[in-house]
């Protein structure tokens, strides 16, 4: 049976809701910014009159002034837009029982058993976004179609406050024409490369022959292939269904540009204590260490390193950090912001080989101190105790990366 | 925040045995009580006007009809 399944994305969304909070500022250009003084100064979101002056998404705040010297900026309210995510969740559960989400703002929901009660795609689409607009005060776009795919690209086709459908009949002469880059799964390098062959929009993607596109990207060739021509038979995956934690991880931009390996290693342990202390609280052990760094142009990259044997010590998951960075890294530009993650997890029931060359009492001792830790932290808080590097650079020691970040992008084949 | 549409008030109320929250009275920022007279409709709404967002009662208070609103666990009205 033909699906349908709608892509509802909350416009502007951080925007949106602390205009809705606070109507003195409604009227007026206004962006949500982090924190300059600790230099997460760029801009998250911005409504539509500041969109009206060019101001984009990830720019830094004094760009956005340049181009809007009266931009209104205002800080971020994480807790106000988990609640806003709940509440459209709810909304959308009176529909369906499959609600895939995807970041904070945006999902997929399958309405196809549905349609029959409460009439076609279409209308269902009009009165979630009716719904949304008056119980919760902001708008929200949405894409409506037979695939996951073709419904996200329709979120975005029209908007604020629109619902757009694409269908087997008319979405060669809507999707096609589309660029190459609003394509899912399309990002710089892709679109460069494709450029390079003369592909412009999604409809050339399409009628390029797969096996070529599997020439040029590999796999993921064949992917583009099936999602430009319609083809993503992906399930909307049910709601409560939470995705598997596959990987844990941190990363933070430092109050001051990081010189040395000194100072990547005063951050990597705050970030490691983390990571593990995350691990350790979701009962797994780590067989994998991943960084990523960026440099002071925002040219990042990332480096992995499979561990001898699966850990959940935060010393362990440093040392390979460390390890990492010096093999990779020889400090021709100072770092912005770094990075620890830890993927291939296993449940910390698991068997282990234990090796000869190693001190397996050391380690469980080592397990039993950072326990502690955790311990101490969960009673008293997080500074209440801590490694004796942090205080050694008064500028670098005051971030709490367990609570201070826990938002994270998500990606769309994280359940596959 | 100095937005100055939102006014909390204290408010006396009662749950029903089928759980429902129905408000009795309202308590105004100067001190003075009124009573509610009826409660005419009950959904969830945004004031756009107070900026919050929050299950909405619709009171009547006299001749006068008011919206009362229950964010998460604050009870708030607009200024006229």
């Amino acid at each position: 049976m033909e699906r349908t399944i709608l892509h509802i994305d909350m416009n502007s969304c951080y925007a949106s809701i602390e205009c809705l909070h606070d109507p003195s500022i409604r009227d007026f250009p206004v962006a949500v910014g982090g924190d300059v003084e600790a230099r997460h100064g760029i801009i998250l979101a911005k409504n539509e009159h500041a969109k009206k002056f060019g101001v984009k998404t990830g720019e830094a705040l004094w760009q956005a002034k340049q181009k809007c010297p009266n931009l209104i900026i205002v800080p971020p309210h994480f807790e106000r837009y988990i609640r806003f995510s709940r509440l459209t969740r709810a909304i959308y559960s009176e529909y369906s029982n499959q609600i895939e989400p995807f970041g904070l703002d945006e999902a997929w929901v399958d309405v196809t058993g549905n349609t029959k009660l409460f009439g076609d795609g279409d209308a269902l689409a009009n009165e979630i976004r009716e719904r949304v607009k008056f119980e919760l005060g902001i708008t929200v776009s949405i894409g409506v179609s037979y695939n996951k795919i073709f419904a996200k690209l329709g979120s975005d086709y029209k908007k604020p406050d629109a619902v757009t459908v694409f269908t087997r009949d008319n979405f060669r002469d809507k999707v096609w024409p589309l660029p190459a880059e609003d394509l899912l799964y399309v990002g710089r390098a892709t679109s460069k490369k494709l450029h390079g062959y003369g592909i412009h929009t999604i409809g050339q993607i399409a009628e390029t022959d797969p096996r070529a596109l599997q020439g040029w990207f590999g796999k993921c060739g064949l992917v583009l292939s099936a999602f430009a021509n319609g083809d993503d038979t992906s399930p909307v995956s049910l709601a409560g269904d939470e995705a598997v934690i596959k990987s844990v991880g941190n990363s933070t931009t430092t109050p001051r540009d990081l010189e040395n390996d000194e100072d990547a290693r005063i951050i990597f342990y705050m970030l490691c204590e983390s990571v593990a202390e995350r691990i350790r609280e979701d009962g797994f052990f780590a067989k994998t260490v991943q960084i990523s760094l960026r440099d002071r142009d925002l040219s990042s990259f990332e480096r992995q390193l499979k561990l001898e044997t699966p850990t959940c010590l935060a010393c362990e998951l440093h040392t390979a950090a460390m390890q990492l960075l010096r093999a990779n890294y020889s400090w021709q530009k100072p770092l912005r912001s770094i990075g620890v993650r830890a993927t291939d997890l296993i449940p910390a029931t698991s068997p282990q080989q234990l090796t000869m060359f190693e001190d397996a009492q050391k380690r469980e001792r080592m397990e039993t101190i950072e326990r502690t830790v955790d311990d101490i932290r969960r009673r008293f808080g997080h500074y209440a105790i801590g490694r004796a590097i942090t205080t050694t650079d008064k500028t670098l020691r005051n971030i709490n990366p367990k609570e201070d970040h826990t938002i994270h992008p998500v990606g769309f084949f994280k359940a596959v | 925040m100095d937005n100055s549409s939102k006014v909390y008030v204290g408010v006396n109320a009662r749950f029903e045995p089928d759980g429902k929250l129905m408000p009795i009275s309202i308590a105004w920022e100067d001190g003075s009580e009124y009573e509610i007279d009826r409660v005419m409709n009950v959904c969830r709404a945004a004031s756009l006007k107070a900026g919050g967002v929050g299950i909405r009662y619709t009171v009547r208070i006299g001749n006068t009809e008011t919206y009362l609103f229950l964010e998460e666990n604050k009870w708030f009205v607009e200024r006229r």
